[in-house]
């Protein structure tokens, strides 16, 4: 067979799939084996059931607060990307062209910044943050919304590069629209998939989050179900399984989301 | 292009405040007392006791480790992930193999963290399902020398784990952007395929690979949740040291040492961002 592609045989690529894919598989198998193991050399489904037993309530109460919490924090952090940084990215694109630069490298300084660096100067401001706000959890989310900004920003820059905003915008004016019909009218209805894939990106992000909240003693997902892992890793176990079934359910609708952009739009 | 008929300047530029603000607040106070901090002892007078605390031998010996074990699972993540990328060579983008492996990876590069510690529990720890089978079946023993899975050897293939899938990610659009027309014009002028990748391939893919290598081991070095859950003892690697730094207050009799380990981790993560970024606009000129 003499190709002039560049793609692999048949044989080579599922050789190499099979082998890597099964490996990558092992982890995940283990996880659901552990958390059906019972009575030695039997299995048993009542770790999976009995975390909604009225029983266990007072056992897992931490951990369904963590849960709720990990919630709170990824509907503000949402609220923040959509209500603050949608809106900057839209007025500098219209007002302030030369800024865009310096929006973006703002946006991007995160990558450069771990989180295990940032907290150790978010430990004294959010001192000042709980005098200010009190130290209930949803504060928790204004650092979220800085370690979820390279991400919100590429989703909605993308969805921005797509549309031109300027003439759509000044379109719009010319016919007598105010700043607030053309910004809710026109540009968020054209921007809304990058909005939603930034949303659904910060909520994997903060769901997933575990360092910052750790090491500022807050309750979420992640340190909730670190907590309960040493009395019940059964459980724990069963949440890491829930959380990446979640995630990958949210990665899918992404997928779908950004399949769907191109016919929408050149219709 | 700025002008515009109405709504003032001034007006425009009062709506870029709150996003400065929260900004400044939240992304640039805390990087600079993280850093700054570093170079103040415990009384507010400038230092430099912290930044030699860095030369002590267990945070060099941290910062040695996590070197190593960074620059290994970046170079063994990116050769299994580039091997997933060329596999995928040849297939329709839109289907099911491709978008599912770009889903799965999606996950599974944010599958780090805490989780991850569970599942190779579950997998090779003592009671995992990997070493009992061994164990049962070849009689073999994978902890005859001692567990090294909470230590950190015991890193390696968790790290590994989430490796892989970022390359994936980030590796795929350049393998993708190799044109069929270059390997058409490769065999017309008398190239084999062995031709095309070692005198084409290679040398337009290099750029976009060893920056993606770069990222993976960013991504490693700045990585904490895994290596807090499973780690179980003293602080191995830099983001552990930090945490002691934090918890302790004082880490070898020196206050504000966790603002020294981050200078420490900043110059590495600058370093690595400079060079990646240089390597990505190489790379970007064959991807027109």
């Amino acid at each position: 067979m003499n190709r002039v592609g560049i793609e692999p045989r048949a044989v080579t690529r599922w050789l190499i799939l099979g082998v890597i894919g099964l490996l990558m598989a092992l982890p995940i198998v283990a996880m659901v084996e552990f958390s059906l193991r019972g009575a030695p050399g039997e299995y048993t489904l009542d770790h999976w059931t009995g975390i909604l037993d009225p029983e266990n309530e007072r056992k897992y109460r931490g951990l369904f607060e963590g849960v709720g919490n990990s919630l709170l924090l990824a509907v503000v952090t949402v609220l923040i990307v959509n209500a603050m940084l949608v809106p900057t990215m839209v007025l500098v694109a219209l007002r302030f062209p030369k800024l865009q630069r310096w929006l973006e490298f703002v946006c991007l300084i995160p990558i450069t910044v771990p989180a295990i660096v940032l907290v150790v100067g978010l430990a004294p401001v959010y001192g000042v943050v709980s005098r200010i706000f009190g130290s209930s959890i949803w504060t928790l989310a204004f650092a979220y919304g800085i370690t979820v900004l390279p991400y919100a920003y590429r989703a909605v820059r993308a969805a921005m590069d797509a549309v031109d905003i300027v003439t759509l915008s000044e379109a719009a004016r010319s016919l007598g629209a105010g700043w607030l019909t053309v910004f809710f009218r026109v540009l968020v209805p054209n921007i809304r998939r990058g909005m939603l894939a930034a949303s659904v990106i910060a909520t994997a992000v903060v769901l997933g989050e575990f360092t910052i909240a750790s090491l500022l003693n807050r309750e979420n997902l992640q340190t909730s179900v670190l907590l309960i892992s040493r009395s019940d890793p059964y459980v724990a176990t069963i949440f890491a399984l829930l959380a990446l079934l979640f995630a990958f359910a949210l990665l899918v609708i992404i997928g779908r989301v950004g399949a769907v952009q191109p016919r929408r739009s050149s219709s | 292009m700025t002008a515009r008929r109405s709504g003032g300047r001034g007006w425009a530029l009062l709506g870029l405040t709150p996003f400065s603000a929260y900004v400044v607040l939240f992304l640039a106070v805390p990087t600079v007392l993280a850093l700054g901090t570093g170079l103040f002892d415990g009384d507010g007078a400038l230092t430099l006791d912290n930044l030699t605390g860095l030369l002590e031998p267990a945070v060099l010996r941290s910062f040695v480790d996590l070197l190593w074990l960074s620059g290994l699972t970046a170079v063994l993540g990116a050769i299994a992930g580039a091997l997933i990328c060329f596999s995928l060579l040849g297939t329709r983008e839109d289907g099911w193999l491709r978008t599912g492996i770009s889903a799965a990876s999606g996950v599974l590069a944010q599958f780090g963290g805490v989780m991850l510690a569970f599942a190779f529990i579950a997998l090779i720890g003592i009671q995992g399902l990997l070493t009992q089978w061994l164990l049962r079946t070849f009689d073999a023993d994978i902890y005859e020398g001692g567990v090294w899975l909470y230590q950190v050897p015991g890193l390696i293939l968790p790290y590994l784990y989430f490796q892989i899938p970022l390359m994936v990610i980030t590796f795929m659009p350049a393998m993708s952007g190799l044109k069929p027309q270059w390997a058409e014009a490769s065999a017309t002028l008398g190239g084999t395929g062995a031709v095309f990748w070692w005198r084409i391939g290679f040398p337009v893919l290099a750029p976009s690979f060893l920056g993606s290598l770069l990222l993976l081991f960013a991504n490693a070095f700045s990585s904490y949740g895994t290596a807090a859950a499973l780690v179980s003892q003293g602080a191995p690697i830099v983001p552990l040291q930090v945490r002691a730094a934090l918890i302790s207050e004082t880490v070898l009799g020196r206050e504000n040492m966790a603002g020294a380990l981050a200078i420490g981790m900043i110059v590495v993560m600058v370093v690595l961002m400079k060079a990646y970024s240089a390597l990505q606009s190489r790379a970007e000129r064959w991807m027109r």
